[in-house]
């Protein structure tokens, strides 16, 4: 089998007093499309966060390219970015820079290309996701759809070999949606990038993943190809893939007893 | 009781924690600051957004300041028939103290005010983290050009507060209360010594600079990235920077002047 990009062995985190992660192992393969997908409240953000060093574990160990992200020094860190393209959930764009200069921006910053080629490459990347002719605009002039499409265009601005979305379809029209889903499959296939999607839109995600981690209350709770999961023998799983509101996964968020707490009248908690 | 006791100990650990927050902030910065120079362009940019654009509040108040000065200055000297020393009394004071001390003020208010919401907003919009994922330091890219900024800026606008105010207290003193010109310039001139009074009022500006980027600019990206969080960030940084300069200028007046 060929070495994983992304390696976890064991991972504890935690935010304040609540455990986020409680010893998770996970395997990203290259070329790759990994899907991971839990509920909201997962961590599966934190969890991207960790493997692109910008938080610490607790304990545990992420090698990225067999460095280990966890011991890497500042520069190291920013070294090893360089090979990773990150999609974030708000888009992250630059709000006083435009379209065109957004994607510009990396290039910039990290090579020294002349300004024709510059021009040249942000012109390819912003074709690739169908906004060459939006790249005068403002940040602010964009809708949801066309400001994640911008990120990508911007992700993918030093060609990384591996992109991590950070729930790429949330709060998209269908339109927008479908086209997201197409541009992260077809980038991946036609770029040879290895790709990691976290979200938790079912549909859309289990469509393009090649494989599926499934995250729930700091572990993994089950991993393995889509068609393999959905004949999960797992209630969980089913319930989660499947969408039904309640199950394993209960509906409440944990309570007093709903007749005491009403009987309890103006009294405070 | 217990409660108290443990309320207190968690906001003074709180500040403490801040406090190493803050100048862990400040040596990330210096140690950003090599790199920052050899981009000149990030630096100028700022200088405009956090210089120029003061420069407009600063020449108002300064003149202002300097004409109140000279009517209340006039008025007092008058009865001692001292008003000769008119001229000396409004350098000094605004060479000395208020210059340095409401610019900074001024400064706080207009611009570190407007660099804390920016740079909280980033940080609320995940730019500066957008930022290091793609490799970019955001400490050496945003904020150490902000901080040279204020850290430059303040000084000029100082003494430029200074320059405007004495012109003020003239116009007043001199074109409409009718001190003799010559006595005003020739008696400032006299009194006003350039190492003792200038010098130290620009050192004074110059500390008030960077306390003020430094506060402004840590407040920024620690502040919490929600809009309450922002909001509060912004209004710590004009209280705590108002705080911090009147709160140094008495060191360093006690310092410099004190016998």
């Amino acid at each position: 089998m060929t070495e994983p990009v992304v390696q976890i062995r064991g991972l504890q985190f935690a935010h304040g007093e609540r455990m986020i992660f409680d010893g998770i192992d996970l395997d990203i393969a290259p070329g790759r499309v990994t899907a991971i997908m839990g509920p909201s409240g997962t961590g599966k953000t934190t969890l991207l966060k960790l493997i692109g060093g910008q938080l610490r574990p607790l304990s545990g160990s992420i090698r990225v390219y067999g460095e280990e992200v966890t011991q890497l020094s500042r520069k190291g860190l920013y070294q090893l970015r360089k090979c990773m393209g990150m999609l974030f959930q708000s888009g992250a764009l630059l709000t006083d820079i435009n379209v065109f200069e957004n994607v510009a921006y990396p290039m910039r910053e990290h090579t020294r290309l002349p300004k024709a080629l510059i021009r040249d490459l942000v012109l390819m990347k912003l074709q690739a996701v169908g906004l060459r002719g939006a790249s005068t605009l403002m940040p602010s002039e964009l809708s949801g759809g066309m400001a994640r499409r911008v990120a990508l265009a911007r992700a993918i601005a030093l060609d990384p070999s591996m992109v991590m979305y950070d729930e790429p379809f949330t709060g998209q029209d269908p339109i927008s949606m479908g086209i997201l889903v197409k541009l992260i499959r077809e980038l991946n296939d036609a770029l040879g990038m290895t790709s990691i999607v976290v979200s938790h839109d079912v549909r859309e995600t289990a469509a393009i993943a090649d494989y599926i981690y499934l995250l729930s209350q700091g572990k993994v709770i089950e991993h393995g190809k889509p068609e393999a999961l959905r004949d999960s023998s797992l209630e969980w799983s089913r319930q989660f893939l499947e969408g039904r509101p309640d199950g394993p996964a209960a509906f409440h968020y944990p309570a007093p007893d709903f007749r005491d707490d009403l009987l309890r009248g103006g009294q405070s908690k | 009781m217990l409660d108290v006791l443990q309320n207190l100990g968690r906001v003074t650990l709180g500040f403490f924690q801040r406090l190493g927050r803050g100048h862990l902030f400040l040596l990330q910065i210096f140690a950003t600051i090599p790199g920052v120079l050899l981009r000149p362009r990030l630096v100028l940019t700022q200088l405009y957004a956090v210089g120029v654009l003061t420069l407009l509040i600063i020449l108002v108040s300064g003149l202002f300041v300097g004409m109140v000065m000279g009517l209340q200055g006039y008025n007092t000297l008058v009865d001692f028939g001292a008003e000769d020393s008119l001229g000396v009394m409004v350098a000094l004071s605004l060479v000395r103290e208020l210059g340095p001390v409401v610019a900074a003020l001024l400064f706080a208010g207009r611009a570190g005010s407007a660099l804390t919401a920016e740079i909280g907003l980033m940080k609320a919009t995940e730019q500066l983290s957008g930022m290091e994922m793609m490799a970019v330091d955001p400490i050496q890219r945003v904020v150490a050009p902000r901080f040279l900024a204020a850290f430059i800026s303040l000084p000029l606008l100082a003494v430029i507060f200074s320059a405007i105010g004495v012109y003020g207290g003239y116009f007043v003193g001199v074109d409409l209360l009718g001190v003799d010109d010559g006595a005003f310039w020739a008696q400032m001139q006299d009194k006003v010594d350039l190492r003792g009074d200038v010098y130290n009022g620009v050192i004074k500006s110059v500390v008030f600079g960077f306390v003020a980027g430094w506060i402004a600019l840590f407040e920024g990206y620690d502040a919490v990235p929600t809009a309450a969080g922002v909001s509060r960030a912004t209004t710590r940084t004009v209280v705590h920077t108002s705080l911090a300069v009147l709160g140094l200028d008495f060191v360093l007046t006690a310092l410099m002047f004190g016998e």
